[in-house]
């Protein structure tokens, strides 16, 4: 748990240190010297999705406790709060398992055709790599399109549309950066396909 | 062009601009000029307009609308008509006109305003923006002056638009919406005006050609207060910092500090970087918002809860007219 200890600091400096602290630490505790600043923290943790309990030590200590759930984290990421503790799915080739690379192209196809009737439904599909090609064919794309319909996030390599030309093609999913894909692979629970 | 030089042209032109319904005019440099229609109403107009910054037409289109409507959005205003001024050469293909103005004109339609016509020269090199027209109620018009002591100052977006203009040229890095940079100088600037009646809001402008410095100072200009800068709570772009470092800043940022540096004074050690950074040409900045003390914290939480990337970086006090940095 993150301690911040805020007390004799002017407003906003409370607000713009228990922010920061947020965004990185599921808990945090910080603790002021008035009632403003409290109710300030109490309003931010509500505005942000977290969980806030005030404890009154005293008329000049206020400990204000922060605690995100995993559905508040979801939602100030955007997505689907029906894909609460869902899988990130990454895709860094166009084809599928070790062997002939015809089949394991028809693999793939054949796997993303089939997500859309998992229950439940990945949170993210982060293509990488020559996986960015498949998300511009054709017949991927309306399977991938019906995905960000149901709520699924669809995230490209940016680097990798452009290193293999694709600009113009993308018709589906936003482009993305390392980043946020070595970001998505650090936090959350990643099936690499 | 240069502060300097700009400043030097027009001091040898007369402007007809002595009419008393001229709100705000050429004399205060502001963001654009107001004038008075009724006693609710009051017309904003303003025009900007520059060459490529990223090679994707269709994006920078989007960069130069979103970068020409913030103008009216700096003066609390809301656009209601715009106009493409556009130079193009006849040896490019027209395909990349037409995704150069689709990128403007869906900028313009996401701002709720009209695009109508507009004006097209062949030129060497292309150019595109606009000019654009909006309306504000005169109690709620805002203006780059009217900071009051105490009040905190936010930044809207970070900084750094300029140094990673230079970085995307010099194919350091790409220019496409997986750069966060450009990414923020193709969103508009009308998150923040939603809560303005909300709170007492004293003065606003937006950060573009003459840098974080040169609009502060400009904030300073008409008071007699000191605008003291919090140097680490500046944000700034991930990657700029060592663009920066590698020698990627643009030549507008010199001129700016030849000609502001004289207006700063700072206390504790430099950070020679972030000092550069803050003379930084941006392109399609964020707005400066000088509040209330007292309501700087809702304010700000209102924003957070909006996703802008906004920080409190400055603060106006009594003291030597002028910008300080203070380094901690």
């Amino acid at each position: 748990m993150k301690e911040i200890d805020a007390k004799g600091l002017a407003c906003p400096k409370p607000v713009v240190l228990a922010k920061k602290a947020i965004t990185s630490n599921r808990e945090v505790l910080v603790i002021v010297d008035n009632q403003t600043a409290a109710s300030n923290l109490t309003k931010l943790g509500n505005k942000m999705g977290a969980e806030v309990s005030v404890v009154e030590e005293s008329e000049t200590e206020f400990r204000v406790m922060f605690k995100k759930s995993k559905s508040s984290d979801s939602e100030n990421e955007g997505t689907n709060s029906k894909n609460n503790g869902a899988k990130i799915y990454l895709i860094p080739t166009d084809t599928m398992g070790d062997g002939e690379r015809e089949l394991g192209q028809i693999l793939i196809k054949g796997f993303i055709s089939t997500i859309k009737e998992l229950d439940p439904l990945p949170k993210r599909i982060i293509f990488l790599n020559s996986g960015v090609k498949l998300a511009v064919k054709k017949d991927v794309i309306s399977y991938l399109k019906e995905l960000e319909d149901k709520g699924v996030e669809i995230l490209l390599c940016g680097t990798c549309i452009d290193y293999y030309g694709l600009q113009e093609e993308v018709e589906v999913g936003e482009i993305s950066n390392m980043f946020e894909i070595a970001d998505n692979l650090n936090r959350e629970q990643v099936v690499r396909i | 062009m240069g502060p300097k030089a700009l400043a030097q042209v027009l001091r040898h032109v007369n402007f007809p601009a002595d009419s008393e319904k001229l709100l705000i005019g050429l004399d205060k440099a502001d963001d654009a000029a107001v004038y008075s229609l009724t006693e609710e109403l009051a017309l904003i107009q303003t025009l900007d307009f520059f060459t490529p910054i990223v090679d994707d037409p269709y994006l920078f289109g989007q960069i130069a609308a979103a970068n020409a409507l913030s103008d009216v959005y700096a003066m609390g205003g809301q656009p209601i008509l715009a106009m493409n001024i556009a130079g193009f050469p006849s040896c490019l293909e027209e395909e990349i006109l037409s995704q150069i103005l689709q990128g403007g004109a869906d900028k313009v339609k996401e701002a709720g305003a009209s695009l109508c016509g507009g004006h097209t020269v062949v030129d060497e090199e292309p150019k595109y923006g606009l000019s654009v027209t909006g309306i504000v109620d005169p109690d709620d018009l805002l203006s780059n002056s009217g900071i009051k002591e105490g009040d905190l100052i936010l930044l809207t977006k970070p900084l750094g638009t300029g140094v990673m203009v230079s970085a995307i040229k010099g194919g350091f890095t790409s220019g496409d919406q997986s750069n966060p940079a450009v990414n923020s100088m193709l969103t508009l600037n009308n998150t923040a005006l939603k809560y303005f009646d909300q709170y007492q809001i004293n003065a606003c402008t937006d950060v573009t050609g003459f840098g974080l410095i040169g609009h502060l100072l400009e904030m300073s200009e008409n008071s007699s207060l000191q605008i003291e800068i919090e140097a680490p709570e500046i944000p700034i772009f991930a990657g700029v910092r060592e663009f920066a470092e590698s020698g990627l800043l643009p030549a507008g940022a010199y001129k700016n500090r030849d000609n502001y540096q004289g207006f700063v004074s700072e206390s504790g050690q430099r950070d020679q970087i972030l000092y550069d950074l803050m003379y930084d040409p941006q392109t399609s900045g964020g707005l400066l918002i000088s509040v209330a003390e007292e309501d700087a914290a809702e304010l700000l939480i209102d924003l957070y809860a909006e996703e802008l990337d906004v920080a409190v970086i400055a603060k106006a006090q009594k003291g030597k007219k002028g910008i300080k940095i203070n380094w901690k």
